[in-house]
């Protein structure tokens, strides 16, 4: 019964976004008030139905309904409780109800929290919000049902993937979501501002906190997934240009250049048109993303089940979306006018810089993700892209990225005097110079790429330090998105030079160890002592018990251990790590190896810094909610002539 | 209409046709350099029986030739199908039951081959004899070394060889009843007329 009730709710909501997704925007079209005005109520109600929806979906599983063909394939008696609840976007139908939940609850946020926008252009962005998820929903009703039941009812269920029960896959996949749905809000605005015509300073300001959100949502998102991979793959890796991985930074990438450039179109009136195709753009990657995800036209290692059926229909929807939109971008974007007049040095082509950088990188990744499908496609043959091109090519455009970063926060706008920026950033400059030259001695050998990867940290770093002490001396209030940004960008820094030091200095060791060997990277030892039996809830490992010593003393005891999950014959590996301030000590558990003595395979790795690399994407985070937060955003009702007026203003 | 605002349409256009023509293709199908060649000769313990088992025993003969194991979850799925076509096709199944001991069976201490022998028959006949037995016979090859020879990339892949001996066909990943009607079977068909 609760199945059903869940369907049920699933089709009317499917039945109120259609409304949603016109009537709204016919109302706009005749100027009838009445028909705009339903879009909010339309908005709630079909948020209160998927949710619905997605509640009988989890209580289907948390009650081990093994009728319902979606929980029997992906939860087990034995699993423990959240799992359970997790396992309901543990497969493909789930996690598309929980993209649609996503979908309805921003469209939800975006109703309630508009009293300030003008009607018509409220009924528009919901409007085309509804559209979407019009997309979405019938995705799921004809090819993706999670309600199915199935005929004889097993006694138990498949149980969710053993890769998947883990905490950070829990809140990995909402996280992403979060993030690539939230990006189908500032395209949603992007969509109405060219139905209107309306591309003006008010549209970059209302989509900015939303943008920014969502951004923070996508970084959040693919720092899990990297985390996860780190600690529970057990090859140490945390970066693997994996094409689902890239699915989720070409986004991130464009999604970044939109948020600078929708500064630029707010404050100055300026690359109205490009800032318009950079939010279909992050939206067009996200469903791009989908798409290869989904379709199984790449396969990656996060392959879920794959069925051609569902990949020629979200093809089509990709065909429908996007090529409307860019029509629609095609049509209306030449009338829009110039902004203002930009200096060659100014903050503007600061900006401009990092839009075109960021979209090339953006370019080379979608290229190195599609090229093993291009080349298929033209019949020449069977290739792979793999991590030597990406890094190739990609750490070359970040180079200048990073470099501009900073001269780009302290320039003035229109204008900017090279000597002047050249006499405020010359003692941070000669100290990123310094450090970049002394540091790597401190933490072993000294190379190029290592002291170029010190001197971009620390120059944004310090870029952003420095910029912040000669703001806090001059009087007046300092906003939300002073500190967002510089937090983000000093986020940035620290996970630049985590990055360094983790490719500059880490060491991996791959050993045969009996009870009783020990294994160097100094200054650790390594010793096996101990090797034991463990039974969790739904699995037996094999527990290994490492002693780290440290000048003959032990500072720690790392327990790695080898899973075998009852429901699946993959064994599992789940590594130990000791993080500190500047390294993780990092052993994993291979397998057994015939000899007399009993020994195993085990990974033994000094990885230096990674823990930087969460830091900096936690200030990454929490720098972008900080921005979003802006209490300039939330100023009550913006009237026109008041942002004409500030538009003004800041020409002068 | 100012031409240059038309270009990221084109460039969407041109992704759309790239993408439309990789659905139709399977990235997990690899081109074997196997096909076309003689299949490899071995001589490997049967499950039932003491006499080994060659691909020359077959010389003459069209026949199937399907990796599994009982760790495997896409056999599983396979298994049903592959019970049905043994039952209605003429052509003998060979199984190939691939490193059917894995490392996690020896958690407590390396097996002597002989052990590692009985246990994989029992555990493989056990599961046949729930399952349904596709095979006109099944060889244990555990330690892989066949499986190398055939380039076994995962399993369970099947193979067509012909009267000659020469591997007609390969497949990485189950057997789809689509699979069988549209390829396999015609596939047979002029095997056996040759």
């Amino acid at each position: 019964m609760i199945p059903e009730l869940g369907q049920f709710a699933l089709i009317l909501a499917t039945v109120l976004s259609v409304l949603l997704g016109v009537l709204p925007l016919w109302g706009t079209l005749n100027r009838n008030t009445v028909w705009q005005s339903m879009a909010r109520p339309a908005a709630f109600l079909q948020f209160a139905l998927v949710l619905l929806s997605f509640a009988c979906l989890a209580a289907s599983f948390l009650s081990n309904d093994f009728s319902v063909k979606y929980v029997a394939e992906h939860s087990n008696r034995l699993l423990p409780s959240a799992y359970q609840f997790a396992a309901v976007w543990g497969g493909h139908e789930g996690s598309l109800l929980l993209w649609v939940l996503m979908l309805t609850g921003w469209t939800a946020a975006v109703a309630l929290f508009s009293q300030s926008l003008p009607l018509n252009m409220v009924a528009r962005v919901l409007g085309v919000l509804g559209l979407v998820s019009v997309g979405f929903m019938a995705f799921i009703l004809i090819t993706s049902n999670p309600f199915d039941r199935l005929f004889p009812i097993p006694a138990d269920g498949r149980d969710l993937n053993p890769l998947l029960q883990d905490p950070g896959l829990v809140i990995h996949p909402p996280m992403l979501y979060m993030g690539y749905v939230g990006m189908s809000v500032a395209f949603a605005f992007a969509i109405a501002a060219l139905i209107s015509g309306r591309l003006d300073a008010a549209w970059a300001r209302w989509s900015r906190p939303w943008t920014v959100i969502a951004w923070s949502f996508l970084t959040f998102g693919i720092g899990l997934g990297s985390w996860w991979a780190y600690y529970e793959l057990g090859w140490g890796g945390w970066w693997f240009w994996d094409p689902v991985e890239n699915a989720s930074l070409m986004p991130w990438l464009v999604g970044t250049a939109l948020i600078h450039s929708l500064m630029v179109t707010e404050k100055r009136g300026s690359f109205k048109a490009w800032t318009v195709l950079l939010a279909i753009a992050a939206f067009s990657l996200s469903l791009l993303g989908t798409f290869l995800v989904r379709s199984g036209v790449l396969t990656s290692v996060h392959a879920f089940a794959t069925d051609p059926a569902r990949g020629v229909f979200i093809l089509c929807f990709l065909a429908v979306v996007i090529g409307a939109s860019l029509t629609l971008f095609a049509w209306r974007a030449p009338a829009v006018t110039l902004g203002g007049s930009m200096g060659l040095v100014s903050r503007e082509s600061f900006l401009l810089l990092n839009s075109v950088l960021l979209v090339v990188a953006t370019g080379a990744v979608l290229l190195g993700t599609l090229y093993p499908l291009i080349i298929d496609a033209l019949n020449l043959g069977k290739l792979s892209v793999g991590p030597p091109y990406f890094n190739l090519v990609f750490a070359p455009l970040m180079v200048p990225l990073l470099f501009v970063l900073v001269p780009g926060t302290v320039s003035h706008w229109r204008e900017a005097r090279l000597n002047d920026m050249f006499m405020q950033l010359r003692w941070i400059g000669l100290a990123a110079l310094l450090l970049a030259i002394g540091l790597p001695f401190v933490f072993g050998e000294w190379s190029a790429g290592t002291a170029l990867g010190v001197f971009l940290g620390m120059w944004v770093a310090l870029g952003s330090l420095q910029h912040v002490f000669e703001r806090i001396r001059k009087p007046g209030r300092i906003g939300g998105s002073f500190w967002g940004m510089h937090l983000a960008h000093f986020g940035m820094a620290v996970l630049v030079l985590g990055i360094t030091g983790v490719k500059s200095f880490e060491v991996e060791r791959d050993v045969r160890m009996s009870l009783g060997d020990t294994v160097s990277i100094a200054p650790y030892t390594f010793r096996l002592v101990d090797m034991v039996d463990v039974n969790g809830p739904n699995y037996k490992a094999m527990q290994a018990h490492v002693e780290v010593l440290k000048n003959d003393k032990v500072v720690e005891v790392l327990y790695p251990e080898k899973r075998r999950y009852f429901s699946s014959a993959m064994p599992m590996t789940e590594a130990a790590i000791d993080s500190g301030f500047l390294r993780d000590l990092y052993v994993s558990l291979g397998d057994p190896i015939a000899g007399d003595t009993p020994s195993w395979s085990m990974r033994v790795y000094y990885k230096p810094f990674v823990p930087w690399l969460w830091a900096g994407v936690l200030m990454m985070v929490f720098g972008g909610i900080l921005a979003a937060l802006d209490r300039r955003y939330r100023r009550a009702a913006v009237s026109p002539l008041q942002t004409a007026g500030e538009a003004l203003s800041s020409t002068t | 209409m100012n031409k240059k605002f038309l270009i990221p349409l084109a460039l969407f256009a041109a992704l759309v046709v790239f993408l439309a023509v990789g659905l139709t293709r399977d990235p997990r199908e690899i081109p074997s350099p196997l096909v076309g060649k003689p299949a490899p000769e071995f001589s490997l313990p049967v499950l039932v029986g003491d006499k080994p088992f060659s691909p020359s025993d077959l010389k003459g003969k069209v026949w199937m030739f399907n990796v599994w194991a009982t760790w495997c979850v896409a056999c599983r799925e396979e298994h049903p199908l592959l019970v049905d076509f043994a039952k209605s096709s003429r052509i003998p199944v060979v199984g190939l039951s691939y490193k059917e001991i894995q490392p996690q069976d020896m958690a407590n201490g390396p097996l002597k081959d002989a052990e590692k022998l009985q246990m994989a028959r029992e555990r493989s006949l056990r599961f046949l004899q729930r399952q349904g037995d596709p095979y006109s016979l099944s060889v244990l090859d555990l330690d892989g070394r066949v499986g190398i020879d055939y380039g076994v990339y995962g399993v369970p892949e099947t193979y067509l060889i012909d009267k000659q001996g020469i591997i007609r066909y390969k497949r990485v990943g189950p057997l789809t009843p689509q699979i069988l009607i549209d390829t396999v079977l015609p596939l047979i068909q002029t095997l056996e007329a040759s």
